[in-house]
């Protein structure tokens, strides 16, 4: 679609204002020609931080399993598995929870009260700092995990991949919840009524009607979690333990890869550990940036306004 | 036997129901138990020295957060300056030229920067700023917020432009209103409380970041009112008081996540009084 009115056919008396008019269009060109740059320049300043690393390692760097910064061996597999277990723990846990969120807004209570009520918590849940969930589940979360790890008799660390994972589901249920919200009210309304008509409870019209018609969305909402999972680091970083081995089970320490960058990047010494850091947040970058494209990609299919 | 199946169906509709509130209920607690705890252990500690003094050295009673809340407010200044400008400047241009091929891809930088993660933002800080100039400063940390901030301002800008009816614009062009002053003049005051939302928002956002101001604006115990050396900033107080061993430290870090939270929540708070009141309506 043009423009109706494109500029050149915009007639000013004034030859001065032809100058700004021109100006202007270059400003507005430019500032969005930097947007496309900026990222452009992020990757390629970041991969050209990674070569080192790169020849050094070739490509079963994210495959090879020892990080040690003191023979100079760099591998980040630790961190990712690490950062798999925290992200999918994180979004199992909050799945039921973001959904009845979902339900509640989209379907029980559409208008009223309660309804602007459950919006407002749940946007105040993603507005608080990260750091504030870290802070709070190192103090508080952290020995209710340590009581409970104590009954299951195995050894009490407190800190480790399930408790950033109970932290991270807490913080990432606004996002796998907005979308679900938004597809679960859009449900048409014949194919409900349909449901009731022949005699469905509204139970069954949910878990039967809704809920598949609405999963497309239920899914990038999913996948949206997901990619925030990924890369939130401050809350994790607290409460994971750092560890760089492999962990063994669910309870043990770890590191993802955000929380290996917030804690060795100041500490790097030597320009391998550095730029093998910088690989580990290169592929941080690309992987949430190939989930955010599909996301993307997913909502404008679906066409709707989150 | 029919009749029971039917009752069935109905005590587990009720069930059903009860269940998901309680869930979507029991989703809020966290927040609630955060906010309570915070306000329990950090009111104490809260009175004007708070506010006014610089942090002491372990051992010394007393002591406050002048210098991280100082550098917040300068580091959130020096992000937002160029990232409004710049935000609104292309929030404009993907309003104005919705179809071009240039747009397809500022808007997919856009999304992409927003889902991009903020200790990847603190890296190119680092790469960028840090290393050239040699040392940690102010100025990495504001760079870092401000990209940060973009993605934000941009589309709340571009939403906005594209709520203000064409008419509008017709009508500036008809009395002879060269373009660049029809959308200066006429279109940006007309969507101004929509883009001050997004500017609020963004400030809102970034004020509590801590990841990209790790190797960028570093931390400081003393205050800084020089660009190029390092400062401490509120989120970055928190997280190195909490990570500390010391009880007397970690009430200062209560103390400074009681004020971090509550300047969090006065901004949402007033974004939706902006809102609510200016919203832009047509």
């Amino acid at each position: 679609m043009e423009t109706p009115y494109p500029n050149k056919m915009v007639v000013s008396p004034k030859h001065s204002s032809q100058g700004a008019e021109s100006a202007f269009q270059k400003i507005i060109l430019i500032a969005a020609l930097a947007l496309v740059v900026l990222l452009v320049a992020i990757f390629l300043s970041m991969l050209f931080h990674a070569l080192p690393s790169l020849k050094a390692f070739g490509i079963f760097f994210p495959f090879s399993k020892i990080w040690d910064p003191v023979s100079g061996t760099f591998g980040a597999l630790p961190f990712l598995v690490g950062t798999l277990l925290t992200s999918f723990l994180a979004l199992l846990i909050s799945l039921p929870f973001s959904i009845a969120i979902a339900i509640c807004i989209g379907e029980f209570f559409r208008e009223g009260l309660l309804s602007s009520f459950l919006k407002n918590v749940t946007d105040l849940v993603a507005g608080i700092p990260s750091i504030i969930y870290g802070f709070w589940a190192l103090f508080v979360l952290v020995p209710i995990v340590r009581n409970f790890e104590i009954k299951l008799g195995i050894f009490p660390y407190g800190l480790g991949i399930f408790t950033a994972s109970l932290i991270l589901s807490v913080m990432i249920i606004p996002y796998s919840a907005s979308i679900a919200r938004e597809v679960i009210a859009f449900v048409p309304t014949d194919i409900k009524e349909a449901a009731y008509s022949l005699g469905a409870t509204r139970q069954e019209v949910i878990t039967k009607v809704i809920l598949p018609y609405a999963r497309s969305g239920i899914a990038t909402g999913i996948l949206l979690a997901l990619g925030r999972a990924l890369g939130e680091t401050m809350a994790v970083t607290m409460v994971i333990g750092n560890s760089n081995r492999i962990p063994r089970s669910l309870f043990s320490p770890a590191n993802t890869m955000a929380s290996v960058i917030a804690n060795e990047f100041t500490e790097a010494t030597g320009r391998l550990y550095l730029s093998s850091l910088i690989e580990v947040g290169l592929l941080l970058f690309l992987v949430t940036l190939i989930i955010n494209v599909i996301g993307r990609y997913m909502i404008k299919k679906m066409s709707i306004e989150v | 036997m029919h009749r029971q199946n039917v009752t069935l169906r109905i005590i587990k509709d009720r069930a059903f129901k009860v269940f998901v509130i309680l869930l979507a209920f029991l989703s809020m607690l966290p927040l609630f138990l955060i906010i309570f705890y915070i306000i329990k252990s950090g009111l104490s500690s809260l009175n004007w020295d708070f506010f006014l003094e610089l942090p002491k050295p372990v051992g010394e009673k007393g002591g406050g957060i002048a210098n991280a809340l100082i550098g917040s407010f300068i580091l959130v200044i020096i992000a937002s300056l160029p990232s409004i400008l710049l935000g609104i400047a292309a929030g404009i241009y993907l309003s104005e030229h919705k179809e071009s091929k240039l747009a397809y891809w500022a808007r997919l930088a856009v999304d992409v920067l927003q889902g991009t993660p903020s200790i990847v933002i603190g890296i190119i800080a680092y790469l960028w700023v840090v290393v050239p100039m040699s040392g940690f400063s102010v100025l990495s940390g504001g760079i870092a917020l401000g990209i940060m901030m973009l993605p934000m301002i941009i589309k709340t800008t571009e939403e906005t432009l594209n709520l203000i009816p064409y008419s509008l614009k017709e009508a500036s062009l008809a009395l002879g209103v060269p373009y660049y002053r029809t959308i200066l003049r006429v279109i940006l005051p007309a969507g101004v409380s929509g883009i001050m939302t997004g500017i609020l928002i963004s400030i809102a956002r970034v004020a509590g970041e801590t990841a990209p101001l790790l190797f960028t604006a570093f931390g400081n115990a003393f205050m800084n009112w020089n660009f190029i050396k390092p400062v401490n900033a509120l989120p970055l107080l928190i997280y190195n008081y909490a990570t500390s061993p010391y009880p007397e430290w970690h009430r200062v870090a209560w103390g400074a996540s009681c004020v971090l939270v509550g300047l969090v929540l006065t901004l949402n708070l007033v974004v939706r009084i902006v809102t609510r009141r200016w919203s832009v309506q047509f």
